[in-house]
């Protein structure tokens, strides 16, 4: 042997590894004890308010007594205005993308475009509703507004999410309907969106639960009471986040809102909780099935 | 044939609406500029004075201008001889239009008021250290004070002026540097927490954990940010914020502090993820070779997986700061909004996106305080876009 | 005394049955080439030697295997002490993101050794012992990047040696060379022998043939044949063996 050089074995290293692994773990723990914190106190807090009345009936009393009923029918009507929006157009600038653009400087500018817009924060997309839609469209407070509001909001999620799912999908699929002489249209509807479609469906649903939270793009924008039910998408409409902020730092008197505000909070927290269950198990159960076929 | 032509027709077109949704962001992004600065862009050089308003002195009153902070001193009492603003030493006598009656018979003014003008004409000439501020249509030709020029907004005090009090009367002021230091506040105080945290977690689930535990935990972690801003403020105003105030010993527990770790738990899944994703890229081969110089794990995460992806850990924290600077209503919620410099983290302070919600409701369309939200908002979309903008710089810099 | 041994080695990847009883015998000082088509569990069985497979999940290994007469899969044995021991070179040459000098450095660093002159003497006598000094001696502060994929790889094995292991294990080392440097390195195993015992996976025949004293040849996890290289590659005893070295199958 030439040299030897290492000869006593260093122990100490086990040691601090030991150290590193414990504390990672210990603060992994932690972080997922922060949501359960979270989650735990609403459920418990919120279980008690929550009732078949209390999500049928309208707000009374001064917001004090009441169910949410007309909240969270406007958060509703929200999520599906702004998902007929969002959505059609999403996919089809993501499947531009994945399909038909070359790759390039448009390519890249587009996807820079798209984080950026994904990176703009919520209250900027407020004050631009208010400034486009409200205001210079003439939409005024209305469902309308609110919704294309969020649904520029959610754009970057479905078409990222979307171009996910066209990537995933194997060229030879394509090169398989191109041989047969199908043009590239028919390639994508018959061959490329089948496939995709699950993942699309999954990038859909957790859209759906970003716009069931978001507040600040359509604070100015939603009613912070009332008890009409909109008849028209020129209607305005309340909100459940922004009914809870309303309830939690505003009012006529805070000790008997304080119920009220764990309920909708909690009902919030439901919707997310069931829209991120569905999005999981949607995940599984498909790609449980790409792996059987 | 004709069919034929039709489909083909048919297909052209759906391949053009394609196309044209395919710059949809790009557009959405161009018209989110124009229209926040088209709305803030008449901010700059307009009269902060309340619209067709005037302010005037005796016409002996040496001083010809007087700086838009020296008025809003004087008309909080803050300053009550004009020597302390650099005039003669003169004790300032505050005259309002609802003051007017106070100076004068009901007879002297009219019994609609129709003598106004020459009542405040006379008052003005009058008294030698009075301050007049009373709507500009009283002004008639043959006024005998002194009219001060209005006070313009300009680009560096707004930039650099430490008041932010947009409806104050007679002159609002609007500094937006306690909003802009207190939004980096907050957000640098989470991250002082959430980065250190977020890359303990990554590297559990890149390099620790087993297969079984990370399926588990990352579903958790994206719940995480799947929660409503909304309720993490509740939470922050109904929990955190009661424990600082006791814990503390504080007057209020609505506190920067409640801020950053609000804060600092939302921007915690984007860090985790990012981070997590960085760490996953370092080759197998590297760690492989790392572990078979009888490195432990450990050794190999820090000297060998943390260097490597370091670009993308940094973007991690970039992003992180991001979403924190641009977080809303969880910050509305528990930071107590209050418009000072910030000094420590057990104080109340105010962020440039609970201004915009906070305050927005409140301010008439077109008027200069909506003028000035929206050129908070554009400084608050040029802080994100550099943020963006750096996020790619560093992880186009892939390093070696 | 061998250097290395295996009884009965069989090792499973879940349900996947990768080692079929292997049993081997390596001497000190000499070198083995493992042969056979791919994905008959070449590496596999290379990696068993400095517990390399436990790293990854689902792995199941029966058997014994012995290196210096120890069972290195006993318990409580330290692997950090097996893998100072048993070196490796792999496949690609996969240096650090870092210098020349500190890829080198590395594993005397992250043994515990600080003094500075054993560090620095160390590594140059094992970029010289890697015939590399000559070609970096002014690179040394340079990112090991720069360096060629043949400088690299030998880069590697000095990175080996420098905690002076007695066993080196290769695994197609120069599979991603180009010819010259495929010389090199040859010439470099050649070399070593007289110091290391060299274990090296390859799916060249003549540089099994050139490099090695002994030879396994591998066929869907089983040892077909094991023996002297000569005899194997001049009168091999099982007809796989023969059709595979002739090139009628791989
Ligand atoms: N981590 C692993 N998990 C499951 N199977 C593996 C793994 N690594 C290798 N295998 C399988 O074990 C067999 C032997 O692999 P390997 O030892 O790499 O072959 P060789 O090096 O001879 O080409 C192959 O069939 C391979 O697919
Ligand atoms: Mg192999």
């Amino acid at each position: 042997m030439s040299f030897q050089v290492v000869k006593n074995i260093d122990r100490r290293k086990r040691r601090s590894e030991k150290f590193a692994f414990g504390l990672f773990r210990a603060l992994s723990i932690f972080v997922v004890g922060i949501l359960f914190v979270i989650l735990g106190f609403i459920v418990m807090k919120g279980a008690s308010a929550i009732s078949w009345k209390f999500l049928t009936t309208m707000p009374s009393e001064g917001m004090t007594g009441g169910g949410i009923y007309p909240a969270i029918i406007g958060t509703f009507c929200l999520i599906g205005g702004s998902v007929v929006f969002s959505f059609p157009i999403g996919v089809l600038a993501a499947i531009y993308m994945n399909e038909y653009a070359s790759k390039g400087f448009l390519v890249s500018f587009i996807r820079m475009m798209t984080n950026n817009l994904a990176g703009i924060p919520s209250i900027v997309f407020g004050l631009f509703g208010i400034s486009l839609f409200v205001n210079t469209l003439n939409f005024g407070d209305s469902i309308l507004a609110g919704s294309l509001t969020l649904g520029l909001l959610t754009l970057p999620v479905i078409i990222r999410t979307t171009e996910e799912a066209l990537k995933a999908v194997d060229d030879s699929f394509r090169n398989g309907s191109y041989a047969l002489g199908a043009t590239k249209l028919q390639t994508i509807r018959r061959v490329v969106l089948p496939i995709a479609y699950p993942n699309i469906i999954t990038g859909l649903i957790l859209s759906i639960g970003r716009i069931s939270g978001e507040t600040a793009p359509i604070l100015f924008i939603v009613a912070y009471f009332t008890t009409k039910l909109p008849k028209s998408i020129y209607d305005q409409v309340m909100a459940l986040p922004y009914h809870l902020y309303v309830l939690a730092t505003s009012g006529t008197d805070m000790e008997k809102q304080r119920p009220i505000a764990y309920g909708t909070a909690l009902v919030l927290i439901m919707i997310v909780l069931v829209i991120n269950l569905m999005a999981n198990a949607l995940r599984r159960y498909f790609s449980n099935k790409v792996k059987m076929n | 044939m004709n069919k034929k032509f039709l489909n083909k027709l048919f297909e052209k077109l759906i391949e053009g609406v394609i196309t044209l949704s395919g710059g949809i962001t790009s557009l959405a992004v161009i018209l989110i500029v124009i229209f926040l600065f088209k709305e803030g862009f008449g901010l700059f050089g307009r009269s902060t004075l309340q619209d067709d308003m005037v302010l005037a002195v005796n016409k002996s009153n040496p001083l010809s201008r007087i700086k838009a902070a020296n008025v809003k001193a004087i008309f909080d009492q803050d300053v009550t001889n004009w020597k302390q603003i650099g005039g003669k030493n003169d004790s300032i006598i505050i005259v309002r239009i609802e003051d007017i009656p106070n100076y004068f018979k009901e007879s002297q003014l009219g019994a609609n008021f129709e003598n106004l003008a020459p009542c405040i004409n006379h008052l003005t000439d009058s008294l030698s250290g009075v301050i007049l501020f009373v709507p500009k249509k009283y002004i008639t030709s043959s006024f005998k004070g002194k009219v001060l020029p209005e006070e313009k907004v300009g680009l560096v005090d707004f930039f650099t002026g430490k008041e932010w009090y947009p409806t104050a009367v007679p002159d609002s002021r609007f500094g937006v540097l306690p909003l802009i230091l207190g939004t980096l506040w907050v957000s640098f105080g989470a991250i002082l927490f959430a980065l250190p945290l977020g890359l303990a977690v990554a590297i559990y689930l890149a390099e620790i954990a087993d297969s079984r535990i990370r399926r588990m935990l990352k579903p958790l972690i994206e719940l995480l940010s799947g929660i409503p801003s909304v309720i993490y403020g509740f939470f922050g105003l109904v929990v955190l914020v009661p424990l600082i105030q006791s814990i503390f010993n504080l007057p209020v527990g609505e506190t920067a502090l409640a801020g950053s770790i609000i804060l600092g738990i939302m921007a915690l899944p984007t860090i985790i993820t990012i981070a997590e994703d960085a760490m996953r890229t370092t080759p197998r081969a590297m760690k492989e070779a790392s572990l078979a110089l009888g490195a432990t794990r450990w050794q190999t995460i820090y000297r060998i997986v943390i260097p490597y992806s370091i670009s993308g850990i940094t973007a991690a924290a970039i992003l992180g700061i991001g979403r924190a600077i641009g977080e809303t209503m969880a910050v509305l919620m528990v930071t107590g909004n209050a418009g000072v410099m910030p000094h420590t983290f057990l104080q109340p302070i105010r962020t440039i996106p609970a201004t915009i919600a906070a305050e927005l409701g409140e301010s008439a369309q077109g008027g200069i305080h909506y003028q000035a939200l929206f050129v908070l908002g554009c400084v608050l979309f040029v802080l994100t876009l550099l943020i963006n903008l750096g996020v790619e710089y560093v992880s186009s810099k892939r390093k070696i | 005394m061998a250097k290395i041994e295996t009884r009965d080695v069989n090792l499973y990847y879940g349900d996947f049955h990768a080692l079929k009883d292997i049993s081997m015998k390596m001497e000190e000082n000499t070198v083995t080439a493992l042969i056979g088509p791919s994905g008959c569990g070449k590496s596999t069985y290379l990696r068993l030697f400095n517990r390399m497979n436990d790293l990854i999940d689902n792995v199941k290994i029966e058997g014994e295997v012995l290196v210096d007469d120890e069972d290195i899969y006993r318990k409580g044995l330290n692997v950090d002490e097996l893998r100072i021991k048993v070196g490796m070179v792999f496949q690609k040459p996969n240096p650090f993101p870092k210098s020349v000098f500190e890829n080198v450095a590395y594993g005397l660093r992250v043994n515990g050794i600080k003094d500075k002159h054993v560090i620095e003497e160390t590594v140059v006598s094992s970029l010289k012992h890697a015939a590399l000094w000559d070609e970096v001696r002014d690179k040394l502060h340079k990112s090991a990047f720069e360096l060629s994929g043949g400088q690299q790889q030998r880069l590697c094995i000095a990175r080996a040696l420098a905690i002076s292991p007695s066993i080196v294990l290769m695994d197609e080392p120069a599979s991603a060379l180009d010819p010259i440097s495929t010389a090199k390195i040859e010439e470099l195993i050649h070399d070593l022998k007289k110091d290391y015992t060299i274990v090296i996976v390859t799916h060249n025949m003549q540089q099994a043939g050139r490099v090695s004293d002994f030879t396994g040849f591998f066929y869907m996890g089983e040892l077909i044949e094991f023996g002297r290289t000569v005899d194997i590659f001049t009168s091999p005893k099982k007809h796989q063996t023969e059709n595979y070295i002739t090139g009628r199958f791989g």
